[in-house]
């Protein structure tokens, strides 16, 4: 039922801090839209002039690599003028706040700052102190939107549609944004989301937020048509969670032992980085009959250059 | 220093069982004379006379946990803006916190806090020194002569003595020398990290939370050390429900201690927080409408003993950052009464015993004299308002720092007179 609301739908917001502020329409306005990108990055020519004489600045205070470059060449495939700006390992990261850094960008006078931070909330607090567009590309352990969309849009690409399917979200789910993100996002499009991890990985409360939360993959992954793998973010680990990578390996890693369990159409995905036979077995996240993971890259640059296009139209 | 006299006011005196309706007269030396219905203007001569009619008089407030910046945060608070708050809100008398930049764990630095508080600060000071030297919860201080030069009490502070040998030695050389042992209850593995409630909220925000399980393991360990040592043992803030349960049980065996609560906890839940107002990061954390309310029913039962405002100036500065690196506490001494007569005026709790919990329990719990109008007692007094609407706007604010919890919010009730050692100090 993909009914074209583009001409309808308003989109509201200045910013994108998270997928929780938009509504259905709002969201399939972005994928509609996405639609066009995936065509237009795979010709020749992939440059339009939408977003010329933008500035876009892509302030990452994490490091990142796939999202960094996919905001890179989506802002440039626009038009944008695009800085990156690595504060990772910079001297802003030592002495200055965050809202310091903010207001010295904002005299420089961007259209749009991309932000990824360690912490919880920054997108939003610097959403208030600067006079451009924000976009969040990842806030501590709690949304990373332009994800989730494009996670949706490559479900969507892969199996027609997103209501219905069963989608498992497995691994780390307490320290991941990404499954906060897909969790909002999915529910909201009408897929029936499971969380499989280990219960020291599994925030106390999240069957608040509509989903089954499982402890046994095998049972978890039962009919999933989507299964979602994440990262054990050891970086924002105080101690350990898990016995260890082998014990962890055994019971949570996705292998071709416990896929038996899902649908036998069912398809992986992965938000990058991956850790090899860690959370996954290698020969199976390179099965071009059930990864779609290089998949998602693609659909990444397209989703942000929808997300960039929208929000600069908004703000004319 | 010429005779005065409140006359025509409602006089609450909880620590002498004192309601009605009267006059208190304050002779030359600033210390209560007489009290009662039969202090009227007719009878007093030569005073100076200050109809309080439909107002309420009572002792002046004694809070318990109190930040001040000297030494070492003066930008944030000194005595003297401390001061300056405080009698605005009707607090006479303050316990200050011994974190400070040096932290107070030796004589000298207790020294320097009694001379710089009798120089600048018109309240009265009476400094807390720390359980261990430099808070660090590793070795003891020196309580006998801490105490002997005018330590009222000991506590870590913002910090809990985590280590059980090290609390143990406290308990059992403590209860040699009777010092009050104060205890900040909070395990600090479970809560490592954390900001905020473990609810909901905390995964919606993604922030690390501080579970109310690392106060109880605190506070159960304390009282068993309690069980063998029977001194004094104060715990400065209890946050949740669970925390009640383990204190109601505990007194039920008869172990005897206090406890008390912030007037933050008292008003305020975790859902004030909304999208990371940074303002309201506090410590103990705000948590559920739940643990609120058995906060309150604690009090009724006399499970708390003492209410606090646990001011915590911080510059805005350091509260403008994200929630993880945002400053813990919050500004205000100047709202603990307007707060706590928000419990009142909402059907909470009864006046009587919000004006204890403020006044003669802690004074009590301190072993100081004030906190009563006794007669021949310092004439440390407030008279307040009890249904004066007012909006708590941040630029009113008289504390050096901005950092209040409740911008904005809609008061009832409010101090229009404070006097300290009979001395008219605040009038509004």
């Amino acid at each position: 039922m993909a009914i074209n609301l583009k001409t309808a739908v308003k989109f509201t917001h200045k910013h994108l801090l998270g997928i929780q502020y938009l509504s259905i329409p709002e969201v399939n306005l972005i994928l509609d839209e996405s639609l066009a990108f995936v065509e237009l990055n795979r010709q020749e020519n992939k440059k339009l002039k939408l977003l010329n004489g933008k500035t876009q600045i892509n302030l990452f205070f994490e490091n990142s690599t796939r999202t960094l470059s996919s905001f890179e060449l989506a802002g440039k495939r626009l038009g944008a003028d695009v800085m990156n700006m690595n504060v990772a390992h910079s001297s802003i990261k030592k002495g200055e706040t965050l809202i310091d850094t903010a207001m010295t960008l904002n005299a420089m006078h961007p259209d749009i700052l991309v932000i990824r931070h360690q912490d919880s909330g920054a997108a939003n607090l610097l959403s208030q102190k600067v006079n451009c567009s924000v976009i969040n590309a990842g806030d501590g352990t709690r949304e990373h939107p332009t994800q989730a969309l494009l996670d949706a849009m490559t479900i969507k690409m892969k199996k027609g549609k997103i209501e219905g399917l069963r989608v498992a979200i497995c691994g780390d789910i307490m320290h991941s944004r990404v499954a906060r993100s897909n969790i909002y996002l999915l529910n909201m499009l009408g897929a029936e989301v499971r969380v499989i991890g280990p219960s020291t990985l599994m925030p106390k409360y999240i069957e608040s937020f509509g989903v089954k939360a499982f402890t046994d993959m095998e049972k978890g992954l039962e009919g999933s048509d989507i299964i979602m793998m994440l990262r054990m973010q050891t970086e924002r680990m105080d101690g350990s969670y898990v016995p260890s990578t082998r014990e962890y390996y055994e019971f949570f890693a996705l292998d071709y032992k416990k896929i038996k369990n899902a649908k036998a159409d069912a398809l992986i995905m992965h938000p990058g980085p991956m850790n090899r036979g860690i959370e996954i077995d290698t020969s199976l996240a390179d099965d071009i009959n059930r990864s779609i993971i290089i998949q998602q890259v693609e659909m990444g640059v397209a989703v942000r250059m929808a997300v960039l296009k929208i929000l600069m139209e908004n703000t004319k | 220093m010429k005779k005065q006299c409140i006359i025509n006011t409602r006089i609450i005196d909880p620590g002498n069982n004192i309601d009605q309706i009267g006059g208190l007269l304050i002779n030359e030396e600033g210390k209560i004379e007489a009290i009662g219905a039969k202090v009227t203007k007719d009878n007093v001569s030569d005073a100076i006379i200050y109809d309080c009619k439909d107002k309420i008089t009572i002792p002046g407030i004694v809070d318990m946990r109190v930040f001040v910046g000297e030494p070492g945060f003066e930008y944030k608070e000194n005595f003297r803006t401390l001061s300056q708050a405080a009698v605005s809100g009707g607090v006479t008398a303050v316990a200050t916190m011994p974190n400070t930049n040096p932290v107070i764990d030796n004589v000298s630095t207790l020294d320097f806090v009694k001379r710089r508080s009798r120089d600048k600060s018109t309240i009265k000071i009476f400094p807390l020194a720390t359980l261990t030297k430099n808070a660090d919860g590793k070795e003891i201080t020196e309580f006998g002569l801490l105490k002997l030069r005018g330590a009222w009490g000991f506590t870590d502070g913002l910090s809990c003595v985590q280590s059980n040998k090290v609390m143990d030695r406290i308990f059992n050389y403590g209860k040699n020398k009777e010092i009050l042992i104060i205890q900040f209850t909070q395990d600090n593995e479970l809560s490592e990290n954390g900001v905020i409630n473990d609810s909901l909220l905390a995964t919606k925000l993604g922030l690390k939370s501080i579970p109310a399980i690392a106060e109880q393991i605190i506070i159960e360990r304390d009282l068993l050390l309690l069980e063998q040592y029977h001194t004094k043992y104060h715990i400065a803030l209890i946050s949740s429900k669970e925390s009640i349960d383990i204190i109601k049980k505990a007194k039920e065996k008869g172990l005897k201690f206090t406890v008390g609560a912030s007037i933050n906890n008292l008003s305020l839940n975790d859902n004030d927080i909304g999208d990371f107002k940074t303002f309201l990061k506090l410590s103990p954390p705000l948590r559920s409408e739940q643990d609120r309310l058995a906060l309150i029913q604690a009090v009724k039962e006399g499970i708390i003993d003492v209410i606090v405002s646990d001011h915590k100036p911080e510059d805005e500065e350091s509260k403008r950052l994200t929630f993880q690196q945002a400053a813990t506490g919050a500004s205000g001494i100047e709202t603990l009464l307007p707060l706590a007569l928000e419990l009142f005026h909402n059907g909470s709790c009864e006046l009587n015993l919000l004006i204890k919990n403020l006044t003669s329990n802690p004074a009590k719990i301190l072993g100081i004299r004030n906190g009563t109008l006794s007669i021949g007692s310092e004439a440390d007094i407030a008279v307040f308002d009890l249904n004066k609407p007012w909006v708590l706007k941040k630029e009113n604010i008289l504390s050096k720092s901005k950092n209040t919890a409740i911008e904005n919010r809609k008061l009832q009730g409010k101090v229009s007179k404070t006097f300290i050692n009979g001395k008219l100090v605040f009038s509004e």
